[in-house]
């Protein structure tokens, strides 16, 4: 927590990403005042044009690493914050884009850019936290506005946030939502997934997402079994694990095992 | 039938044509109705108006890992089993506001929340559950330290009790002595008949209220064979349980079993998703989130409900106790099947099945514990 009697000093960074994380910031209507009157926005491209040299107290990032550019920039953002929190599953595992890092790269750029010579790009989209050392990590694509609020409160309170990391399921219950895959058949990733979303999915009759990468404990082998029983096959597994936390560790291994070689 | 006639031991009937007149003289008496009603193609307990809210012609087919609703042949108010939500949503919600403080004149002040003194009515309640409720009675209100929000929602609850005529696929009350027939703890209890024709209740009254709310509605006196053949249908109920579990001498089993290798297996598929305690209508633990808001001139305390398989229900400095899915499934069945009855002299389990069928992978407690039971480590040891 900042030691002056002064506002804590907030900057928020973009990577790669599609800023739908800085936007949940921005949505924070109610509160966006409050954090306005809690925090002095040093930095926030998205918000103002105003910016005010590091270092900062509280840096938010968002986006994976894809350039070389950002590997260098990164660097130099650990360097000016005290406290670093990645914000969303982009800067957290590497996010959507991290798609590629199944398949060749150079390929992709070939069929899709007209002038492929123009890009310069990385193999592999990372999350932050392959590179710098990160004091904070909130899960979610996005991220849940209401989290994030919670996490400068307290940070600035000098508190730990509250952001659990069991499974979905617990706040589907507790919502009193009835389950979508014994009650439906529906396949859900809820229960290896981290909670956070307030399980919005089953709570419209959707199996859950996984947008907030893998629970404290995923047993993924265990559940991805149970979708076979309900009749999925191992390709829609694969896409299923392979979404927004596609590059996490326990989704990455889950995908892997159900592809087969064509 | 006369009201001078009517006591508190009559056995009386109830035609469903008059079923409405129930639930009036319920909310007449001010009481918020609720019962069983059908959202997203299960059972819930909610609020109700009409007899028509009930789940009216439907069953549940339930299995591990597997409920559906299907169609009955007849009209029945009662004939499904249980739904995934329990009573403890009402008594004990799953997440309370239980103050609320603003920084004032160097100190603090603290609101308590608003209360909702409306008194509750339950309709449907099965056997096993009035054995849940009656459990957690004992933990909130019969222990050195009263809930008081337990206190407050348990307190003035009038019940109406519905005996089970059909098990569901994943019940076992028979096995816990719990069902599935209601003996105490309930103001009316209920046994719905349909015959022919016919389609009736045997209402037997448990409370003075329930003989208050009897003498406000039409009923009369029974025809013989009826009662009867609420009788037959219970009893016949109770020879069809989709699960059984042996309970005989239970406690020292798994206590002696403590390494069986069964935990490591049943680890490989547990999720630790916590489903199977928050389905639970004995299970009672929570966790209080403490919170701040941006200016930390005002903070909450919250208590929501936990489950013993999240990381942090054994978290204490340095990490958590029970690190593997093995510790914590065997710490939710122990003390289901064992601890409990050293600590409130029953069983934490009353055998409504709701942890099988509504686990994402289907893990039994009766078929662990049968296992765990034929792999004794005694038995083993002997041989
Ligand atoms: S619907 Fe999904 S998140 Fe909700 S309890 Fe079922 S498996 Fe868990
Ligand atoms: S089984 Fe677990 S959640 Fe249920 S009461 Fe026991 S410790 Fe609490
Ligand atoms: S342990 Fe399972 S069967 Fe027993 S009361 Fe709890 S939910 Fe019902
Ligand atoms: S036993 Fe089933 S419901 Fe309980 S935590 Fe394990 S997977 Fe979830």
């Amino acid at each position: 927590m900042a030691t002056t009697q002064q506002k804590p000093k907030l900057a928020v960074w973009k990577f790669a990403s599609c800023d739908g994380c800085q936007l949940s910031l921005l949505d924070c209507e109610d509160e966006l005042l409050a954090v306005a009157g809690a925090v002095d926005i040093a930095f926030f491209p998205e918000a103002t044009r105003a910016t005010m040299p590091g270092p900062y107290d509280v840096s938010l990032v968002e986006g994976s690493i894809t350039t070389e550019e950002d590997i260098e920039r990164i660097q130099m953002i650990r360097q000016s914050s005290t406290f670093l929190v990645t914000i969303g599953a982009c800067a957290t595992a590497g996010g959507i884009q991290a798609l590629r890092n199944f398949k060749d790269v150079k390929e992709f750029v070939d069929i899709v850019y007209a002038r492929p010579e123009y890009i310069s790009t990385l193999e592999k989209s990372t999350a932050i936290g392959d590179h710098v050392f990160v004091d904070f990590e909130l899960r979610g694509c996005p991220v849940n506005k209401y989290q994030l609020v919670e996490v400068l409160s307290a940070y600035i309170n000098g508190r730990k946030p509250i952001t659990p990391s069991y499974s979905v399921c617990m706040e589907c219950k507790r919502r009193g939502t009835v389950c979508v895959m014994v009650a439906h058949g529906t396949p859900c990733l809820g229960p290896i997934t981290h909670a956070g979303c307030g399980a919005i999915c089953p709570a419209y009759n959707r199996g859950c997402y996984g947008c907030f990468g893998p629970m404290e404990t995923p047993n993924t082998s265990s559940l991805a079994t149970w979708w076979q029983q309900l009749g999925v096959q191992d390709v829609d597994i694969v896409r299923a694990f392979r979404s927004f936390n596609a590059y996490s560790e326990a989704f990455r291994k889950e995908a892997r095992a159900h592809e087969h070689q064509e | 039938m006369t009201e001078t006639t009517l006591t508190q031991d009559a056995t009386v009937i109830l035609e469903r044509a008059h079923f409405q007149q129930l639930l009036d003289a319920l909310l007449q008496s001010g009481y918020r109705v609720i019962g069983p009603t059908i959202e997203d193609r299960a059972i819930v307990y909610e609020s109700l108006s009409s007899v028509e809210d009930l789940p009216i012609g439907w069953k549940d087919q339930q299995e591990g890992g597997t409920f559906r609703l299907e169609k009955r042949k007849d009209q029945a108010l009662f004939g499904y089993t249980l739904g995934p939500q329990t009573w403890k949503k009402h008594l004990y919600p799953p997440n309370v506001t239980l103050w609320q403080a603003k920084r004032e004149n160097g100190s603090f002040k603290i609101t308590p929340p608003e209360e909702d003194r409306q008194p509750l009515a339950f309709i449907g309640v099965r056997a096993c559950e009035l054995s849940a409720i009656a459990i957690q009675d004992k933990i909130f209100l019969e222990s050195e330290f009263k809930d008081p929000i337990y206190q407050q929602n348990r307190e003035g609850l009038f019940i109406v009790a519905v005996n089970c005529v059909e098990a569901g696929g994943t019940c076992f009350c028979a096995s816990m002595e719990t069902g599935p027939k209601a003996s105490t703890g309930f103001d009316l209890a209920l046994t719905e008949v349909i015959d022919g024709e016919k389609h009736y209740f045997v209402v037997n009254i448990g409370s003075a209220r329930g003989l208050d709310v009897i003498k406000a509605i039409t009923v009369r006196t029974p025809e013989a064979g009826e009662v009867e053949a609420a009788e037959a249908r219970i009893a016949e109920a109770s020879q069809n349980m989709g699960r059984t579990l042996e309970t005989e001498g239970l406690r020292d089993l798994l206590f002696r079993n403590i390494e069986n290798p069964r935990w490591e297996a049943v680890a490989d598929r547990c999720l630790t998703c916590g489903n199977c305690t928050l389905v639970c209508p004995t299970c009672f633990c929570a966790t209080i989130e403490d919170v701040t808001d941006l200016t930390g001139q005002h903070a909450e305390r919250t208590r929501r409900w936990d489950s013993c398989f999240t990381m942090d229900f054994s978290y204490i400095h340095g990490g958590s106790v029970r690190y593997s899915s093995r510790a914590r499934y065997r710490q939710w069945m122990m003390h289901k099947l064992a601890s409990w009855v050293d600590q409130f002299g029953t069983f934490g389990c009353v055998g409504c099945g709701r942890c099988i069928t509504w686990c994402p992978v289907a893990i039994d407690i009766t078929e662990e514990a049968n296992i765990i039971r034929q792999g004794d480590v005694a038995k083993t040891k002997e041989a």
